[in-house]
């Protein structure tokens, strides 16, 4: 033991200092996460931002590295109006659907499913959720084309004239489902709809069962629980996943290019701008749009206390 | 009295059934599709989507084994998830190990920073990388991709592994230092066991995770193809249809094992990895 003591290993000896200093300690475990994505992550963000401050030369093509707005000034036209208008409306769209689906399964996941059932739903949630992307975009590829699924599915039914109905509205129909809004806007609800569930499910499962007995005792009956207990409690929850969808929604520039008529959303435009365009500025000043648009929505989503259902 | 009770019971049956169905239909949406994707994988038809199909053929499997291009972009996409997979790791657990005993200024920053890269939308964690790289002259290679996607996975390692530090009794530590280990031989016989599940089940994500990214990918990694950007091609520019199936049949089983992996690992605690993607 006192040999031990004697001759502590250099391993020990360092040990042993670290733990005097916790700050030197603190340090060594911080040091290489936070060069990682303070340096580079949060550093290529802020040149990003930087960016959208300088302006493109028009007869050169090059840019000017001179603190200006004009980037900015260009945000505002029609053109790049519409794109706003139309991917926030998809957003909000996509939101307000993937609450409608959502909330069933996740209701009748946590209030009515038996435990093993429970645990499958959930899998059979997650599974999708970290699964393939592209894959699931590709299977609405051929689910909505022309002589594919929907199309055959509406032809044994006999209802094709509902299908050329919807087509024929205007602005969300187009020539097949995977050339319109209405095909784009499925996909999208598709792929975001488990981020809505999950963020449900925490809520409701929040919800103290003696809660709602005494909603039963003091004489509400079923429905009327479900609206003045259950579903207030939810609300944080379905907030919590609205704030998934809505930011993903903004963001994603491969379903609208796969599925979808040919009218850019924000981030096609950006991905536009900053490849063949090369407009590096104009591009980082467009992705301000979501940025401030997504920071609004969590102020809001904030106060209507969803981060505790996250 | 008695009818109004048989009304109120009735009426509870109907929303059980009409709720049930729209939860049947909810799970059916979110899974039929993937079945369409393993049955048009034996389409004899390669120039369409035609449904039914015309017939069926085991063939494309073959065909796309013999691929050259496809199997180069599965190698890419496993040694880019594997190496972004390590680096997210020991990242994630460095960070999980600093938040998890010790107050700081500026902790609730940290998460927020670790969280940022998935809570923004991919394209602008993308661009941002790429305008950086372009600024320092660096050029793509299979280290741009990886560092890409080392960010958003660190984030996946960080919440498994702090969640299970969070339950591991401090008082373990300390019989472990009474009893004469040092901080690192503590670490390496309590603490590693203790979270070695949480770890690999973190780790499995985010190896799904990175093998599936799409969007950060296509901005660092040049005129590299990874196994999602040769499928974007695919989708944008079809050749034979069928074998982009058996590729996404492929995705699917090789992404589905390390989340049922990470799903098993962590069953028996209250927060399963992945209710926080």
């Amino acid at each position: 033991m006192t040999a031990v003591a004697a001759t502590p290993s250099v391993l020990s000896r360092l040990s042993t200092v670290l733990y005097l200093h916790p700050r030197a300690m603190l340090l060594l475990l911080l040091a290489p996460p936070l060069l990682w994505l303070g340096v580079i992550y949060l550093g290529s963000l802020f040149a990003l931002l930087l960016q959208s401050f300088f302006y493109i030369d028009e007869f050169s093509g090059t840019v000017v590295h001179e603190f200006s707005l004009a980037t900015y000034a260009q945000l505002l036209t029609r053109a790049n109006l519409d794109i706003f208008l139309r991917t926030t409306s998809m957003a909000a769209a996509v939101t307000v659907a993937a609450a409608m689906v959502a909330f069933p399964v996740a209701y009748y996941m946590v209030r009515h499913a038996s435990l093993r059932m429970k645990a499958l739903l959930y899998l059979g949630v997650m599974l999708p959720l970290w699964s393939s992307y592209l894959v699931r975009v590709y299977a609405w590829k051929l689910i909505l084309a022309k002589e594919g699924i929907v199309t055959w599915f509406a032809e044994q039914a006999h209802v094709t004239w509902v299908l050329d109905a919807l087509l024929a509205i205007p602005v969300i129909g187009g020539p097949s489902l995977s050339i319109s809004y209405i095909g784009t806007f499925l996909v999208f609800l598709y792929i975001w709809l488990p981020f809505m569930i999950l963020p449900i499910v925490a809520a409701l499962e929040r919800v103290p069962a003696s809660l709602t007995e005494a909603s039963a005792d003091l004489g509400a009956r079923p429905g009327e629980t479900f609206r003045k207990v259950i579903f207030p409690l939810a609300v944080p929850g379905v907030i919590a996943g609205s704030i998934f969808t809505f930011s993903l929604t903004l963001g994603d520039y491969i379903i609208p290019g796969i599925v979808g008529n040919s009218r850019p959303f924000i981030g096609q435009a950006v991905y536009q701008l900053q490849g063949t365009a090369g407009n590096i500025p104009l591009a980082a000043a467009f992705t301000i749009v979501p940025i401030v648009v997504m920071s609004a929505y969590l102020m809001v989503a904030r106060r209507l206390g969803a981060f505790d259902a996250l | 009295m008695r009818s109004e009770i048989r009304g109120k019971a009735r009426r509870g049956a109907g929303t059980g059934w009409s709720l049930k169905a729209a939860a049947i239909a909810g799970m059916a949406f979110l899974h039929v599709p993937l079945f369409f994707i393993v049955l048009y994988a034996f389409s004899t038809e390669d120039k369409s989507f035609v449904f039914p199909l015309p017939g069926l053929t085991t063939k494309w499997f073959a065909v796309a084994l013999g691929r050259d291009d496809i199997r180069h972009a599965l190698t890419l996409s496993v040694q880019v998830a594997a190496v972004s997979t390590a680096a997210a790791m020991v990242l994630g657990t460095l960070a999980a190990g600093a938040v998890w005993r010790t107050r700081f200024f500026g902790r609730e920053a940290i998460s927020l920073l670790l969280i940022l890269p998935i809570a923004l939308p991919g394209i602008i964690t993308g661009i941002s990388l790429r305008s950086a790289f372009n600024l320092m002259d660096l050029p793509f290679s299979f280290w741009t991709i990886v560092i890409g996607h080392a960010t958003f996975c660190v984030v996946v390692v960080y919440n498994n592994v702090l969640a299970r530090l969070r339950r591991t009794a401090p008082a373990m530590i300390e019989a472990s230092m009474d009893l004469g280990a040092n901080g690192f031989q503590t670490f390496r016989h309590v603490l590693l066991p203790s979270m070695a599940t949480a770890l690999l089940a973190g780790g499995m994500l985010a190896f799904a995770l990175s093998f599936d990214e799409v969007i950060v990918t296509t901005f660092t990694a040049g005129q590299q193809t990874t196994l999602p950007i040769w499928m974007l091609s695919e989708l944008v520019r079809p050749r034979q249809r069928p074998v982009t199936n058996v590729v996404a049949v492929f995705v699917i089983a090789v992404t589905m094992v390390p989340i049922l992996l990470a799903f098993y690992l962590t069953r028996e605690t209250h927060d399963v990895a992945g209710s926080g993607k």
